[in-house]
């Protein structure tokens, strides 16, 4: 199935007149796919989020989720996603159980039904313990798993989640891939999320756009993306004396290659494959491998080429977001 | 593909839920609502009882040294107790006498009632109404501010029903809070004119209902855009004690300056209390209850219709 569920075509925000959030962008998104859009803080990942789910009105450009356009039929979409906001928006003085009832109630799903639906999302997300407890004695990881449960109560067709793993530690961050995973294998849904963690875009999506200045300047599976570096870096030193470099040209695959003093720089394609035909090769000459190493390009050395700045750069403004949101949880408090 | 969501929020479902919401917290709250209950005991107490205007105008704080007081003549026909220059003697005790029947009547006639307790703490009520609708504009703020408002956004539910539902627990909490006021209003020493009737307590009901309505209509349309309650703040506290004093909550709109008089005269509070004390203190005029219902009315509505519209048009940006 290759139906288009989300289409755009020239989204463009622009805020107070002059700050263009986002400029332009133009991506589908295919049925059961995850799709990520991946960017640093203030890249117009949120804003282009908040569009498609009709919060924020595009100042020019369509887009259609499930072919229902969002500037017209609003409701109609409304109806059809389920939205996994950036920040705890369940009610900290409710319950767990309350909470997911009051979406339910939001979408207008009679109580019998929604009682039975959030009785299994809890269980999915393994809050069913915690049901009856307020929210507020929750932590992170679980509160997350509300947001995710919250976000399900309708049976969307379209799930989006903004950062969904943000201000989270590795070890929660992985449970909660985990809980996504699941989730999109129970319903089969089309998801759409926005991150800044490479490892996330990388693990959990299909296809990723990214974004950068409110523009997208690449898409593509993690896959090719990487592939699109030219390849991985394979180190290698033999026993022997003699400079190999043209024999390991020679091999299918191989870009390129470097002797630095006795070791081998070698840039390949498809790098864990390439690398057993470059030893039988060199064993083929009566040469000894000695050592080899192989370096996958990540998705931050993508983002490195494509936006001109490694994702460490936005580290800092991650700082202050952090501080930001730990501001308000002592506000909630 | 998993179903499409077969269901969709009526009006009535989608106010209701966030209604439940807004009220649940604060039930949860008991602090809250110890607070919503001792504030108005502690206004009565201090407002009501301890400037004691009754007693102002009472013989008590007339000084009358001599038993005998000289009233200068001025008249044509000496009366039996003058003397030949047409001077009165009054006796002190006598003079007493009048003062204290003279009290009630100024009293009654400034007031309406003979104690000012009376009087004050029938206003109580619209002093809740004004300070619980107040905060209505700041739970919106919040809303946006933790993200819940975009939450709600996103779901199909009506962007009237997110204003209403707020309008509606202000109204709720106020009418509690009201029932209170008139509770202990009453142990405390409220006394009910002859005209008062249980029915009477509905359309007290109602009255308040309509203030709720338009007031926090108004105070939820400042707020809509709001993302600082520091701003919302400011509002408030510019505008509360002004609403409250150039109104006839605490004293009588009659003995105003002119100038004060003509915000009093606008001040839909002023209506709300006039209407509350016709209710329970004053011999009810029908006429003066029916115009103090339409004013309210018109204000509710107006300010409803405002506060709808605005929330259709700035909710999304």
């Amino acid at each position: 199935m290759s139906e288009e569920i989300i289409k755009a075509e020239g989204l463009t925000k622009v805020f107070n007149k002059h700050l263009t959030a986002v400029d332009h962008v133009n991506f589908s998104v295919k049925h059961g796919e995850v799709f990520g859009f991946l960017g640093p803080n203030g890249a117009g990942k949120t804003t282009t989020i908040n569009m498609l789910i009709t919060i924020l009105k595009p100042t020019e450009g369509k887009a259609s989720v499930l072919g229902f356009d969002i500037a017209k039929h609003p409701d109609a979409v409304r109806n059809v996603i389920g939205v996994v906001p950036q920040e705890y928006t369940a009610d900290e003085d409710l319950t767990g159980l309350e909470n997911i009832l009051l979406c339910a109630d939001l979408y207008g799903i009679p109580r019998n039904i929604a009682k039975e639906r959030a009785m299994d999302l809890l269980k999915l997300v393994e809050l069913t313990d915690f049901k009856d407890k307020k929210v507020q004695t929750y932590s992170g990881g679980m509160r997350r798993r509300l947001e995710l449960a919250c976000g399900l109560i309708n049976r969307p067709n379209v799930l989006f989640l903004d950062e969904p793993t943000l201000g989270l530690d590795v070890q929660t961050r992985t449970a909660t891939w985990e809980y996504i995973r699941k989730l999109k294998k129970e319903f089969g849904m089309t998801l759409f999320m926005t991150t800044h963690y490479l490892e996330e875009a990388d693990s959990l999506c299909d296809r990723v756009a990214i974004i950068d200045h409110g523009k997208i300047v690449v898409v593509g599976t993690p896959e090719d993306l990487k592939h699109s570096l030219g390849g991985d870096i394979i180190t290698l030193s033999i026993k022997e004396d003699t400079d190999v470099s043209d024999l390991i040209l020679s091999v299918e695959h191989v870009k390129e290659v470097k002797n630095e003093d006795g070791s081998y720089r070698v840039k390949a394609e498809y790098g864990e494959v390439t690398a057993p035909f470059v030893i039988e090769a060199l064993r083929r000459k009566g040469y000894t491998v000695t050592k080899l190493s192989l370096t996958e390009p990540t998705l931050n050395e993508v983002y490195l080429e494509y936006t001109g700045k490694s994702m460490r750069d936005t580290e800092e403004s991650q700082e202050a977001f952090r501080t930001q949101r730990m501001t308000m949880r002592r506000a909630r408090a | 593909m998993s179903k499409m969501n077969e269901y969709h929020p009526s009006r009535f479902h989608g106010i209701w839920a966030l209604t439940k919401r807004e009220l649940k917290k604060w039930l949860n709250e008991p602090i809250i609502l110890l607070m919503a209950v001792l504030q108005p005991i502690i206004w009565m107490g201090l407002f009501g009882k301890a400037m004691n205007l009754g007693n102002m105008f009472s013989s008590s704080n007339i000084n009358l040294n001599t038993p005998v007081i000289p009233i200068p003549g001025r008249f044509l026909i000496p009366p039996q107790s003058g003397d030949i220059y047409g001077n009165i003697y009054i006796n002190s005790t006598a003079l007493s006498q009048t003062f204290s029947s003279i009290g009630p009547t100024i009293m009654r006639n400034i007031f309406g009632v003979t104690d000012y307790f009376s009087y004050m703490s029938v206003g109580m009520i619209s002093f809740i109404v004004l300070f619980t609708t107040m905060f209505s504009g700041m739970s919106i703020v919040w809303d946006r501010r933790l993200g819940f408002l975009n939450k709600v956004l996103s779901t199909p539910v009506s962007r009237a029903a997110i204003i209403f539902s707020k309008v509606l627990n202000a109204s709720f909490r106020a009418m509690f809070q009201a029932t209170i006021i008139l509770i202990l209003a009453v142990i405390f020493g409220l006394q009910v004119s002859a005209t008062f009737s249980p029915i009477n307590i509905l359309l007290l009901y109602a009255a308040i209902f309509l203030l709720c309505l338009g007031l926090s209509s108004v105070f939820l349309a400042l707020a809509l855009r709001s993302t600082k309650w520091e701003t919302q703040m400011a509002i408030v506290n510019l505008i509360n004690l002004p609403l409250m004093f150039a109104s006839n909550t605490f004293f009588p709109i009659s003995q105003m300056p002119s100038w004060i008089q003509a915000i009093a005269s606008v001040n839909p509070i002023s209506y709300l209390t006039d209407a509350i004390r016709q209710l329970t203190v004053y011999q009810l005029s029908a006429s003066s209850v029916m115009f103090d219902f339409a004013f309210l009315g018109v204000f509710a509505a107006v300010f409803s219709f405002i506060g709808i519209a605005l929330s259709w048009r700035y909710l999304t940006k």
